[in-house]
């Protein structure tokens, strides 16, 4: 398994995922810069995803949708909010309509993935700030704590906030 | 996720998602509230607390008993906690995708990508390791 660390970080509202591939920094770019491969590797064997729109630039949109088991389809898109390649890119990801319409009340992430030579493969960085107001975050700073007292007191601190 | 664990997720996301109903949250996990109680401490019609109250239940935030004329609610710390069950769906979401990113860089016919643009300053390229 190439994941070799995970971070959730609370303050910042945001979960790291550091991975090391075993192919250079070029080959791992194009599983994102190809929506062929981008597909392959963005839903899981349940529920496999389609790229509809593929435009990995700066104010450039993805957009895919999932196909469940009983034929369900899920929809999402990326705004291509900023690009180095091969090395980085980030976008905000979120839910939206099977007309791509994005979904104004489901949570939409910020996202970061980075990629960096590394011995003599490519270390990955996955970062993703689920920011949405405070719908997801407020479950998430919820779902980190143990018991009601401290539930409390994570609520508490986001009202004074 | 599960298309069930994603209908939770967005009824608790929901759920959450208003000052109110978080602060209603807060008192009932502290301890059982009537919703008369909880209606007295906002300034908007018992109906609408009740409503409030109404939505933290159907996400499964909440429990509610009768006594006699009176409706009690109660936090269920359980289903707050299994928010965190749902982070750690969300890591293995992304777990996922790494190992499929992994076994793509290792499948051996991959469809020829572009070849990258040399630098006009750049040596000249040496395939052998």
């Amino acid at each position: 398994m190439p994941v070799t660390d995970v971070q959730h970080d609370l303050d910042t509202r945001t979960l790291t995922i550091t991975a090391d591939f075993a192919a250079p920094v070029d080959r791992v770019w194009q599983v994102y810069a190809d929506p062929r491969q981008l597909e392959k590797v963005w839903g899981p064997p349940s529920h496999p995803a389609t790229v509809i729109d593929h435009d990995l630039s700066p104010g450039g949109r993805v957009t895919y949708f999932m196909t469940g088991p009983e034929g369900e389809k899920y929809a999402g898109y990326w705004n291509v909010t900023a690009v180095d390649a091969p090395t980085s890119f980030s976008f905000e990801d979120g839910f939206a309509d099977l007309d791509f319409n994005p979904n104004p009340d489901l949570p939409v992430s910020i996202n970061v993935y980075s990629f960096t030579a590394h011995e003599a493969g490519t270390r990955a960085v996955f970062t993703g700030t689920y920011d949405t107001a405070e719908a997801l975050q407020q479950v998430l700073d919820m779902g980190m704590v143990e018991g009601a007292s401290s539930a409390i007191a994570q609520i508490d601190d986001l009202l004074a906030a | 996720m599960t298309e069930h664990a994603e209908d939770r997720a967005d009824a608790m996301f929901h759920a959450l998602a208003d000052r109110t109903r978080r602060d209603i949250m807060r008192r009932v996990l502290a301890g059982e509230h009537s919703v008369s109680a909880l209606a007295a401490k906002y300034d908007m019609s018992f109906a609408a607390v009740q409503k409030h109250v109404a939505v933290l239940e159907r996400a499964g935030l909440l429990t509610k008993r009768r006594t006699g004329r009176e409706q009690l609610t109660s936090g269920d710390v359980n289903a707050v906690r299994s928010v965190a069950a749902m982070l750690g769906e969300l890591e293995q979401v992304w777990r996922g995708r790494i190992a499929r990113i992994d076994e793509l860089l290792a499948a051996p016919a991959t469809p020829p990508v572009a070849p990258p643009v040399a630098h006009p300053d750049a040596p000249p390229i040496h395939q052998e390791d």
